[in-house]
């Protein structure tokens, strides 16, 4: 048998060859990115001093929904042609194959931020007056915590009724501290009034506490029939 | 036990009409919000309630999740003793003791870690196997309806008392909130998932949220930091006869929460009954002699619980 991490990089690899050939997800999240960011800017007109204090709320807002349509095509693909039962008898351990599925989502969505964030800067005219280095942990602690515990609901909301509908119910609540973490955190570097240590801490915090919950306990969800 | 069920709601009525009276005319009227604060005599007992009820779900949801396999079993068994004997003596130790806020004793930390070995060992106890689930489904619904009681009545304190209805930063309000939010997502979850797996993916989210808790709290904790707050009454000891009145309510609540709970979980388990005598019956043949004798067999407890 072979190893964990020759699996979960095989799957992985083969996910990403999907999203290359297809682009699917890719260009649809980018598409709905730009549509918020365009809707965003007719809704606010704000001055430079304020859009300092709101771009934080409405990056994360944007980056959030468009999260949403990333994770729904995870599990979604699998299910054609019985792709998921081949997973459930096949020997390869389930957490192998939720870390392939997480980070395949996480460098999605991370791609997606590195194409968007310029956009709101110039729509926003946003100059950063605290540490900006400081930007790229906070984001990338975010994204990741939103991407386990999305792709985690994902797989458990393939097994309700009105799929596309539950994965957001279920995923929202619980993201609310690390939406909280990231949001007060961008804002808090670009005005620089407060210092951003506690909400990376905060974010770190509630990565390694989902992470190994969701490794923890994703056999049961994807053996629970 | 059937019949000890009438019995237990007319006392529980005596009960909670008791309670009323000591709040509305014996309790001392507040001398600086008057008699608006009465209100702490509905929104504290409920919260309370509403926080025992999530804490019982959480502990059943665990040992569900832990009853699928004997070697789970074991170890969440060792680990939830662990936490026991850790958490009683842990706050009895100088430099943990230190690390308190100031106004919790040593002693109240260890009994609520406490409570968590005794709960769970009592619900392994008295409800096995499937009547856990049953257990965690009732705690969460009746914990909701008691926790949205919090949250109405909330604001209509707030309202007189700090001139708004609702402090976004306020570390109670605010998690209170976010707890309800996970609370109704669980049974969102319930609803829309109707299959044999709906049990198992519900512990995994009732687990999920408990550990949503204290990162909620501690966020908000911080971010309430840096924001400006309305002036909020803290601190300060409550007078002994109001304190004496809000625990007689409390009371009150518990007795008819447990009242809920007890009808809504026979209700829960007779329509599993019923549920599964009805796949038994579609699986057999209509007409057939098995059928007919099958179906005198499938008597409903009705009751005995």
């Amino acid at each position: 048998m072979k190893s964990f991490w020759s699996i979960t990089l095989a799957t992985l690899a083969k996910d990403i060859r999907l999203e290359w050939r297809s682009k699917d997800a890719l260009n649809a999240m980018l598409f709905f990115s730009l549509l918020v960011v365009v809707i965003f800017v007719f809704s606010f007109d704000p001055l430079a001093e304020e859009s300092r204090h709101i771009a934080g709320g409405l990056i994360w807002v944007a980056f959030l929904f468009a999260t949403i349509v990333a994770l729904q095509q995870t599990w979604a693909r699998e299910l054609r042609n019985q792709v998921l039962d081949a997973y459930r008898v096949s020997p390869a351990p389930a957490r192998a194959l939720f870390l392939a599925k997480a980070l395949g989502n996480f460098i999605l969505v991370s791609l997606l931020e590195a194409l968007m964030a310029p956009l709101f800067v110039i729509f926003y005219n946003l100059r950063v007056l605290g540490p900006a280095w400081q930007l790229i942990p906070v984001a990338l602690l975010g994204t990741w915590a939103l991407v386990v515990n999305g792709t985690f609901f994902a797989a458990m909301s393939i097994r309700t009724r009105s799929r596309e509908l539950m994965l957001p119910l279920l995923l929202f609540p619980i993201s609310i501290p690390a939406v909280l973490g990231m949001v007060a955190g961008t804002t808090s570097i670009l005005t620089g009034e407060n210092p951003a240590h506690f909400y990376i801490v905060l974010l770190l915090t509630y990565d390694v506490v989902f992470t190994t919950a969701c490794i923890g306990l994703f056999d049961t969800v994807l053996q629970a029939e | 036990m059937k019949k000890a069920f009438p019995i237990m709601a007319v006392l529980t009525a005596l009960l909670l009409a008791y309670a009323f009276y000591q709040a509305m005319f014996v309790a001392p009227t507040d001398a600086l919000q008057g008699d608006v604060y009465r209100i702490i005599f509905y929104h504290v007992p409920s919260a309370w309630t509403a926080f025992l009820l999530f804490f019982i779900n959480f502990i059943a949801s665990v040992q569900y999740l832990a009853s699928v396999k004997p070697s789970t079993q074991r170890a969440a068994k060792w680990i939830v003793i662990a936490i026991g004997m850790v958490g009683a003596i842990a706050p009895f130790i100088p430099q943990v003791q230190a690390q308190l806020p100031a106004g919790l004793y040593p002693s109240s930390v260890a009994t609520t870690v406490l409570a968590i070995p005794v709960f769970y060992f009592l619900m392994g106890k008295y409800f096995p196997g499937q009547d856990l689930d049953v257990l965690a489904v009732t705690a969460a619904e009746v914990g909701v309806v008691f926790c949205t009681i919090v949250l109405i009545t909330g604001p209509i304190w707030a309202r007189p008392v700090w001139g708004i209805w609702w402090a976004p930063g306020d570390i109670r309000l605010t998690s209170t909130l976010v707890l309800w939010l996970i609370y109704v997502s669980y049974l969102v979850l319930r609803r829309f998932s109707d299959s044999a797996q709906t049990q198992k993916l519900a512990a995994v989210l009732a687990v999920f949220g408990a550990l949503d808790v204290p990162l909620v709290y501690f966020s908000i904790w911080f971010f309430r930091t840096q924001h400006p707050q309305p002036v909020i009454g803290g601190g300060g000891s409550m007078d002994p006869r109001m304190l004496h009145v809000l625990l007689i309510n409390w009371l009150a609540f518990l007795c008819f929460a447990g009242l809920v709970c007890w009808s809504r979980f026979r209700l829960e388990k007779l329509r599993r009954e019923v549920e599964e005598a009805e796949a038994l019956e579609s699986l057999l043949e209509p007409g057939s002699p098995a059928a007919q004798t099958s179906k005198s067999k499938v008597a409903l407890s009705r009751g005995s619980q």
